[in-house]
């Protein structure tokens, strides 16, 4: 029998990064749909941070949390739908009830990769309401694979069913994925996942390295739909797995037109590798950093790149979007500076 | 010379060792007790090397020695805390909640000292380390704009000093932090984000408060700012302006990092320093008040 991979959809969260949270209900409601009707088992909807994430600091939602949720609970009937929750930004009794309520079926705990005590209530509170869990260590290239292995114990612990790390990044090289997969493989008794960041190129081979290293979770998106250069590419995964003899249980005809309508609907401009999500990529920041970071930079006339080195200096993590105004501010000052010594 | 008012401080974590270290360096006050559950945590060691009497017990530690106390610091957490507090009411103590708990009157001395003191509350509850950094920016924000729509605070604190209680308590933190802007701000929604910022060498305590303000007055509102500081650095020494009030597209913007006194844990830990200076500050009004 095949190896089976459980394929988790995040285009319509992930992909929210890409669009500053503007994807619309129709668009919700469209893909949906078609994710539904090709099989795709989970389909992550949502802001791009997660429930409870709409905010100033890293950009307010089009819809709120109940109309993106119920919109997708209308139009999913298969598949099972997920959200992404990082304990911070959201609350038990505000945002993780009302994700129970509307019938969210796949809670997604993240959590930095070093703090994962901090999604114990959360994991616990899904898991006593009967709904399939798991923990997801997010920035993961930030820690060693040992590190990494501790923090998913805890999760397991915690009541965790699977445990997804994210290359947020997108700073992997398929080595550097097949270490940690392999360590985590061993150290645990969960199925273990791998989310991929294409900035350098890897979103799909990363994937591979990961199912070969023994991860059995997979997480992608259509047209390759997130953040920065964007996920590894759904309908690819889909394809590349079929020639590798591995069963994901999607219909690939109907995941092709699933990305097909995704690609002439939702996403406005196809993600590609920018010169900016490599250095993202190189500097191993945030890739949801790269808006703001374009944006400020045009704005006190910095270079991005620059932005993104001195980001990752400092070690920079989501949520510190406000440190991208400083850097820019301090980098300037630092050029005029310059000018004057020769004026 | 009159006598110090005697503090029990009940939680010997990161906040209670803190806490320990600054009130006996306070003129009005002096630690009668340092209570915990763990002889060997760091905490207690720390206060064994320190001369403090110390218990092991908990709040019965408390009871034993209740005649000998005349404040009570909780800094456990917010659970904990709803066990504490019947009891402490029982002892009649006056009590300074540092748990997110908020049974008692949100305090933030920079606002609010002289109504506390007038109400004679026996619950007083600390908020948050993110709400003494941000709550006072709101609420100097409010006072020359009062049409606030909405109100947003992220905080980001080094991973190091948060501790077990601190991470237990994320949802409490969020709750009360809201709780706090709304009643300081007057603004119609209001969010907070605590972000645990593993960095190493540790990153220093950041906050930034967002403001959506249909017609901001930048000027009045950086004067307003600026009058709040000063009132604010009288207790917290570290507190810094790093981004003045700032039109950002439809939000006003500011920043402010708090730089620790170094006491327990190093200068990066503002977090621990910007709610102990504000428990220390309205523990000593409250000192000064009961000997006059």
């Amino acid at each position: 029998m095949s190896k089976q991979i459980l394929i988790s959809d995040p285009t319509l969260r992930d992909g929210n990064h890409a669009v500053r949270h503007q994807i619309t209900k129709d668009n919700f409601a469209a893909y949906c749909k078609a994710a539904d009707a090709a099989g795709v088992p989970i389909v992550e909807v949502g802001h791009g941070n997660g429930l409870g994430a709409s905010s100033m600091l890293v950009g307010e939602c089009l819809l709120d949390d109940e109309t993106i949720l119920r919109t997708a609970r209308e139009n999913l009937t298969r598949s099972k739908m997920a959200i992404h929750a990082i304990p911070g930004f959201c609350t038990i009794h505000r945002h993780l009830a009302m994700a129970l309520e509307l019938g969210v079926d796949v809670f997604r705990i993240a959590s930095h990769c070093t703090e994962a005590d901090i999604t114990q209530r959360h994991i616990d509170f899904a898991r006593k309401n009967g709904k399939e869990v798991y923990g997801v260590l997010m920035m993961s290239h930030m820690a060693s694979p040992e590190t990494l292995a501790d923090e998913a114990r805890k999760m397991e612990a915690y009541g965790a069913e699977g445990l997804v790390i994210m290359d947020s990044a997108g700073a992997y090289l398929p080595a550097d994925v097949t270490r940690r997969i392999s360590t985590l493989v061993d150290s645990l008794n969960i199925p273990v996942g791998f989310h991929a960041h294409n900035n350098l190129g890897m979103g799909i081979a990363n994937s591979v390295a990961a199912v070969e290293a023994g991860a059995t979770i997979i997480d992608g998106s259509a047209r390759g739909f997130g953040a920065g250069a964007g996920n590894a590419q759904l309908e690819v995964l889909v394809a590349v797995f079929q020639q590798m003899g591995y069963s994901t249980g999607i219909d690939l005809y109907k995941m092709l037109d699933a990305a097909d309508l995704a690609e002439k609907s939702i996403i406005p401009s196809l993600p590609y590798i920018s010169s900016t999500s490599i250095v993202s990529g190189m500097s191993g920041v945030f890739s949801g950093f790269i808006k703001q970071v374009n944006r400020v930079g045009a704005e006190h006339g910095v270079d991005p790149r620059d932005i993104f080195f001195e980001l990752g200096r400092r070690n920079a993590v989501a949520g510190q979007e406000s440190l991208i105004l400083e850097v820019a501010l301090e980098l300037k000052a630092a050029k005029a500076g310059e000018g004057a010594q020769y004026a | 010379m009159s006598k110090k008012t005697r503090v029990a401080i009940l939680g010997t974590g990161n906040i209670g060792t803190d806490l320990l270290i600054k009130a006996m360096r306070s003129e009005h006050l002096e630690c009668a007790l340092f209570v915990g559950r763990n002889f060997r945590s760091d905490g207690m060691q720390k206060a064994s090397n320190l001369g403090v009497r110390l218990s092991d017990r908990g709040i019965e530690g408390i009871i034993a020695q209740a005649a000998d106390i005349d404040i009570v610091f909780d800094a456990t957490s917010a659970s904990a805390h709803l066990e504490h507090w019947p009891a402490l009411q029982r002892l009649g103590k006056t009590v300074i909640d540092m748990t997110p708990a908020k049974v008692g009157a949100l305090c933030v001395p920079a606002i609010n000292s002289a109504q506390i003191l007038t109400s004679g509350a026996k619950n007083v509850n600390m908020i948050t380390c993110g709400g003494q950094a941000s709550v006072p920016i709101a609420n100097a924000i409010a006072a020359v704009q009062d049409d606030i729509d909405y109100i947003e605070v992220a905080s980001s604190i080094s991973s190091r000093s948060a501790g077990p209680a601190t991470r237990a308590n994320l949802d409490e933190y969020i709750e009360t932090t809201e709780q706090a802007l709304l009643q300081f701000s007057r603004a119609k929604r209001a969010k907070a984000i605590l972000i645990l910022n593993p960095a190493r060498p540790p990153i220093d305590m950041q906050t930034t408060i967002y403001a959506k303000i249909r017609n901001p007055d930048l000027k009045a509102i950086r004067a307003s700012v600026e009058e709040m500081m000063a009132r604010i650095v009288a207790y917290v020494p570290g507190y810094q302006l790093i981004v003045p009030p700032t039109i950002e597209g439809d939000k006003v913007m500011t920043t402010v990092k708090v730089l620790g006194n170094g006491d327990y844990l190093p200068r990066y830990a503002g977090n621990l320093d910007i709610i102990n200076c504000a428990a220390i500050g309205i523990a000593e009004t409250i000192a000064r008040q009961g000997r006059e």
